[in-house]
Parts: C-alpha cells; sequence; structure tokens
C-alpha cells in the first residue's frame, strides 16, 4: 500500500508541473503536440528511473561535499545515452524537441528526486519514486500536448477532430503555451482544494 | 551588420525566454520584485558570457580534434557548475559588494537551461568566437528585458482584484502569454 502511495503521488497531489511548477522549461518548450509532449515525458522518465537507481545504489560511496556534481555525472550520463538512441531509432521525434533533450540534465525534476529521495531511500522506493514522477510528469505534458494541439490545429494525436481552419493558430506558438498552462494549473488548483 | 541581426534577433524576434522557452523557471521563480529581478539579470548575464566562451574553447579545442562529440552535454554542464563555483569564490575575495548582489542567485544558475542552452545553440549555429560572445550577451540583455518588464507586470497584478481560481501562478502564467504576444509583433524585423 505504501508503495502504491509512493507511485501515484506524481500523478495529481504532487504533481511535478502542475502543483510543484518544477520542470517549465521542457513543458511549455515541446508541447507543441500531443505526441511531441509524451515523447519529451517518457525521455525524461527514463533518466529519472535510471538515475533515481544509480545514485540510490552509489548513495553510500559518495562524500557529501561532491554529491551534486557526482549526481549531475550520473544524469548526463543517461541524458546522453536517450540522445543517441533518439537519434538513431526516433529520428523524426528526436528532431522536434531539439534543444530539449540536451536540456534533460538541467532538469530540476531529476535532480531534485535524486537528492530530495533517491540520496536518502532504498533502492526499490527510489525506483517506484521515479516513476511515478516521470510518469506524472509524462502525463502533464501530454494533458498540455493534447490542449494546445486541439485548439490550436483541431487535431488530436495527429487525428483530425475538427477542420484545421477553425483552429487558434496562437495555441501552438509561444503565448498559447503559457496561456494554456495557466488554466489548466487554475483547474488543477480546483481540484486539489475540493479533494483536501 | 551581422552583429547587428544577431543582436535584433536574439533580444526581440527570437526572445530566449518568451519564443524560446529557455530559462523559465527564473522566470517565473524571481520575478516577483524588480530588484531580485535585475540581482538575477546580472548573475547570469555575468556567467552567460563567461560559459559561452569556455565551452566554446572546449568544443573547438578538445572535443572536435579528439573526435568526441559525444561527451558535449556531460562536459558543457560539468564546466558551467564547475564554473558558477569559481565565479562565487572569486567574486568573494575579490568584490564582496557585487557578491552580495548577485550571490544569492549564483547557486540556483547552474540549473538555469538558459545557460546550457545558448552554449549549445551557439555550437548549433555554427558562429565563431565573437559571434558566439556577442550572441550570448544579446541573450541575456533579452533575458534581462523579459524578466524586469514581467516583474513589473507582476507587482501591478499583485494589487488587483483577480478572480479567486486565478490568483498566484496562473495569472502570472497568462500574463507571461500576454507579454509573449507582445514580443510576436517584433516577428518578420529581421
Amino acid at each position: 500500500m505504501n508503495q502504491w502511495k509512493n507511485f501515484t503521488k506524481g500523478f495529481i497531489k504532487e504533481n511535478p508541473v502542475f502543483v510543484l511548477l518544477l520542470g517549465m522549461c521542457p513543458t511549455l518548450g515541446t508541447t507543441g503536440t500531443a505526441i511531441n509532449g509524451l515523447g519529451m515525458g517518457l525521455a525524461t522518465t527514463f533518466v529519472l528511473v535510471m538515475s533515481n537507481l544509480v545514485v540510490s545504489l552509489i548513495k553510500n560511496l559518495i562524500p557529501d561535499k561532491v554529491r551534486i556534481p557526482a549526481f549531475i555525472v550520473v544524469i548526463a550520463t543517461f541524458v546522453t545515452i536517450v540522445e543517441m538512441v533518439m537519434q538513431a531509432y526516433l529520428p523524426s521525434l528526436y528532431e522536434s524537441l531539439g534543444l530539449f533533450i540536451p536540456l534533460i540534465v538541467v532538469n530540476c525534476i531529476v535532480l531534485g528526486r535524486a537528492e530530495a529521495f533517491a540520496s536518502k531511500n532504498t533502492i526499490t522506493s527510489s525506483v517506484i519514486d521515479g516513476l511515478g514522477i516521470g510518469f506524472g510528469f509524462a502525463f502533464a505534458l501530454t494533458i498540455l500536448g493534447s490542449v494546445r494541439e486541439l485548439l490550436g490545429s483541431g487535431k488530436l494525436f495527429d487525428i483530425a477532430i475538427y477542420p484545421e481552419d477553425y483552429g487558434m493558430l496562437v495555441f501552438i506558438l509561444a503565448p498559447g503555451a503559457f496561456i494554456a498552462l495557466g488554466y489548466i494549473i487554475a483547474v488543477i488548483n480546483r481540484l486539489n482544494k475540493k479533494n483536501a | 551588420m551581422e552583429y547587428i541581426i544577431i543582436i535584433i534577433s536574439a533580444i526581440l524576434v527570437n526572445n530566449i525566454v518568451l519564443n524560446q522557452f529557455l530559462g523559465v523557471c527564473p522566470f517565473l521563480g524571481v520575478s516577483k520584485k524588480i530588484e531580485t529581478a535585475v540581482g538575477m539579470t546580472g548573475a547570469v548575464a555575468f556567467v552567460m558570457v563567461l560559459a559561452t566562451i569556455v565551452t566554446f574553447l572546449i568544443q573547438h579545442y578538445i572535443l572536435i580534434p579528439f573526435g568526441i562529440g559525444y561527451l558535449q552535454t556531460i562536459s558543457f554542464i560539468l564546466v558551467i557548475a564547475s564554473l558558477v563555483q569559481l565565479v562565487e569564490i572569486v567574486l568573494k575575495k575579490v568584490s564582496p559588494s557585487l557578491y552580495q548582489a548577485l550571490g544569492v542567485f549564483l547557486p540556483l544558475i547552474t540549473t538555469n537551461c538558459a545557460i546550457l542552452g545558448v552554449a549549445i545553440l551557439v555550437i548549433q549555429k555554427e558562429f565563431n568566437l565573437m559571434e558566439g560572445v556577442v550572441y550570448a550577451v544579446a541573450n541575456a540583455v533579452g533575458f534581462g528585458l523579459a524578466l524586469i518588464i514581467f516583474a513589473g507586470l507582476r507587482e501591478h497584478t499583485d494589487m488587483q482584484n483577480v478572480p479567486k481560481g486565478l490568483k498566484g501562478v496562473p495569472i502570472a502564467l497568462i500574463s507571461a502569454g500576454i507579454l509573449a504576444m507582445a514580443f510576436m509583433g517584433f516577428s518578420g524585423i529581421v
């Protein structure tokens, strides 16, 4: 039960994007379409789970003073792996996410979980924590991507819902990212208040 | 002329925060007061220019000659992290007054994606060193411009009667969106 709670906390209650407001740059920058948002979310999830796993394995070996640089090296290693695998097998996704893939390394969610959770907990709960927070992040990005894609071009996961001529282009462009996220956070705040 | 195009494009047309979504965390985090926004801008400008120069040299004199370009992400982030530490130590000794103004912001800068982002963009756009430095300075100015305008907006919206559900972060994001729309008006200049 406890591990289940550990897993589900990332979706609504401690959602990294909607509630904790971390990792805003990839959230806004890669959610032009739902697919891109999902891809970015899953890439980050992989890095998060693997770095949580490795950090919790080596937590007793690292001297306290150099722990942050050590964590950064671990994270950067997995980011490089994601970068190379994506370039080889998903070139079109790699192309559209562009700069934001190497920038996973400075995503505060990943370093934050390594420092706040994985360096203090067991291997199993660190991996579950990484999965939960990662899926919460992917979930948030997919929601925002779907809203923007639907309002902007009338499509959802590339399937036409209504004619593209009626779409509001601004939601695909930069301003729409900020505005859509603002309204989604307002809704989530309201939901969280009702549950509490 | 080349430099003027780089400067205008980086500050207004492709503003680093409002158009490219780099450095959004400090943009939302330290924009509650104009003074802190100015301090953060100073620290970012300082580190961004230094980091761009150092990473440019690493890319062209270490990574490319030895054919280890895939180590770009790891080496750049380590260089930026140690550079921030170094700047902190040097500033503390050399200029305590400047350290007092920028000190609190420096640790936050390691995880500011604008720094790493600009360093990588300079390599991707195949600038030479001088163009890279101009690009870094212009982006720092663009970051500062967006941050300071936004801080001013937020100081005002705090005093207004905002609908209850939108108070705080949501209204800040929506005003950032409107600000981004204003910057869209510059597209097509260069």
